[in-house]
């Protein structure tokens, strides 16, 4: 391929693959063939990530597989989600939060639930904050001040390649002047993964045996006996525990990060709460704060923005006109799967690739309406889908690093796709007249009420 | 012969990577249809590498193919799989009020596909 002479560069450019938001991007990016041939400072993901969102040659809008106007669609998609009598909008996590902010206002006017991928991820840490609270901090404080970093349950190698050389391990810091020298690192999870060289200390439990471990390790701060056949209960040894507590309680400034080993296996909330409640405990001696690894880009943003407008994180449905939060009854995988919900959108995710296979059947019966940037398994299932462009390499706009920071993006070359921002407020608009329409209220008036 | 193991399924490098690529290209279909399995379980069930396994359990059924794993790396009787359409078919629905399905840790019976 030859390179063309309209380059540009982008200094400072954000990656939104993963949940480190990486702002330090250096883009080198082809104007003439629309794609970008160079990404420093980014991770393995990351580069592929730059890579491979190129302009694709998919239609804008499709209904039922054939292609059509955007206007078409998106008349189809509204109708749709204002003929139903419980609609779905779920996915969020890889949008901005400027897109974020129209999903929730469509919601409300149809009276319809919203939930976010946070419900298949760390949705159980978020039923625990709400039970024991939440120690917490910026990665910039990890950075400056831990001493002792412990990951549980999570593969920052594979799913967060720059977590350890930007926040955690080795970069040295205003207090950890040394960077890894500095600190203890310990990781817990059921098998050796490609994390563990990292470590100074890995444990290896049993599986299903975390919050066992984690009340132990309650037990031990506190003072209290554990007996030695804790080892064959969970695999770890009464000596590795105590020799744990003394590195957390003896500690400058400690830091648990934990994964989906918590909150997708059994326990699920009470394992997070346990971990939460750990951290509490050990504030008693030293300075510990307690973080949950997020995925997606922009997952901490669908959090935010959804508490901000509603006051509940994910499961939030609004039948009777106010928000209600209630997870099991309100969240994706439930309505699915019970065959409750009548209609869906889909933004930014794809859960026919992922969901339990009950909850795909259902997908497979009712109107569904994807937006989406590639091809995938829900698109392919759609009634109404749209193509949209990238965040952050087509879109501007704002995402939430996973330690609840937002981060303004610099986008790096124009696509001729519209932004999911874009649908969803046209949808939005388009709701709201046929809501008006439906109760007798002419769109003048009802802009008056809203107004 | 036929023996219960758990599943794991988890994100890799390549299943991020591949990802990116499109979730309907071959790679992403490979990576997520690619069982880990400890080495001494594969040489036991009569396994070589590459060769296709049957994962059952109450919910549903998969064939993917499986790549042995130092026993050092992956205990015996423990699987991994990286997530995708394959792991989905074993995954139960009910959430038990959280929202959240079992996504790892799934007992799955373990058959080689003659």
């Amino acid at each position: 391929m030859t390179m063309s002479e309209n380059i540009k560069t982008v200094k400072n450019a954000t990656c939104t693959f993963c949940g480190c938001v990486c702002d330090d991007m250096v883009l080198t990016v082809d104007l003439d063939e629309k794609r970008i041939t160079k990404a420093k400072n980014a991770c393995v993901l990351g580069r592929a990530w730059f890579a491979e969102h190129t302009i694709g040659d998919w239609p804008v809008a499709m209904i039922d597989g054939k292609e059509v106007s955007k206007e078409e669609a998106i008349e189809e998609a509204a109708q749709t989600l204002v003929k139903a009598k419980f609609p779905i909008i779920y996915g969020l996590s890889d949008t901005t939060c400027e897109a974020q902010r129209q999903a929730v206002a469509i919601t409300d006017i149809i009276k319809g639930t919203i939930d976010t991928t946070t419900s298949v991820c760390h949705g159980p840490s978020g039923l625990a904050f709400q039970g024991v609270g939440e120690s917490t901090m910026s990665l910039g404080e990890v950075k400056n001040r831990a001493d002792l970093v412990i990951y549980w349950g999570g593969n920052p190698a594979a799913s967060h390649p720059r977590h350890f050389t930007r926040y955690t391990v080795t970069p040295k810091g205003m207090f950890i002047p040394n960077g890894k020298k500095d600190r203890t690192v310990v990781l817990v999870d059921v098998r050796k993964t490609p994390s563990v060289p990292v470590a100074d200390i890995f444990i290896q439990l049993k599986p299903g045996k975390d919050f066992e471990v984690l009340w132990a390790l309650r037990a031990l701060v506190k003072g209290k006996k554990i007996d030695a056949s804790i080892e064959e209960e969970t695999g770890v040894s009464l000596a590795t525990l105590e020799d744990l507590v003394d590195k957390m309680k003896n500690c400058r400034y400690g830091v648990l990060f934990f994964g989906m080993g918590l909150t997708m296996t059994r326990g699920r909330h009470f394992n997070s709460g346990a971990l939460m409640a750990l951290t509490t405990d050990l504030n008693e001696f030293t300075h510990f704060v307690a973080k949950p690894v997020r995925g997606h880009g922009n997952v901490t943003g669908a959090d935010n923005v959804v508490s901000w407008q509603t006051g509940y994180p994910f499961g939030v449905n609004f039948n009777r006109g106010y928000p209600r939060f209630n997870p099991g009854e309100f969240t994706t995988v439930d309505t699915l799967s019970r065959g409750d919900a009548d209609a869906a959108m889909f933004i930014a995710s794809d859960p026919a690739s992922n969901f339990p296979k009950a909850a795909i059947e259902h997908m497979k019966k009712i109107p569904v309406i994807s937006l989406d940037t590639k091809q995938t398994e829900t698109s392919k299932l759609a009634h109404v889908a749209f193509a949209t462009s990238t965040y952050g390499i087509n879109t501007g706009g704002t995402v939430y690093r996973m330690d609840d920071l937002p981060i303004t993006m610099r986008p790096a070359f124009d696509s001729p796709y519209p932004d999911d921002e874009e649908i969803l407020t046209a949808i939005k608009k388009r709701v709201q007249e046929l809501v008006w329409a439906k109760q007798g209220i002419k769109a003048a008036v009802g802009e008056a009420r809203v107004a | 012969m036929a023996e219960t193991m758990i599943l794991v399924p988890g994100r890799t490098s390549k299943q991020g990577t591949s990802l990116n690529k499109g979730k309907l290209k071959q790679e992403y279909l490979s990576v997520t249809s690619t069982l880990e399995m400890n080495s001494d379980d594969m040489q036991r069930l009569g396994l070589e590498e590459g060769d296709s396994v049957r994962l059952s359990n109450d919910i549903g059924e998969t064939i993917v193919s499986c790549k042995g794993r130092k026993p050092e790396d992956l205990p015996s009787g423990m699987l991994f799989i990286p997530y995708g359409p394959p792991s989905s078919q074993l995954m139960a629905s009910d959430t038990a009020g959280t929202g959240m399905p079992l996504s790892k840790l799934i007992e799955v019976l373990v058959e080689k596909v003659a």
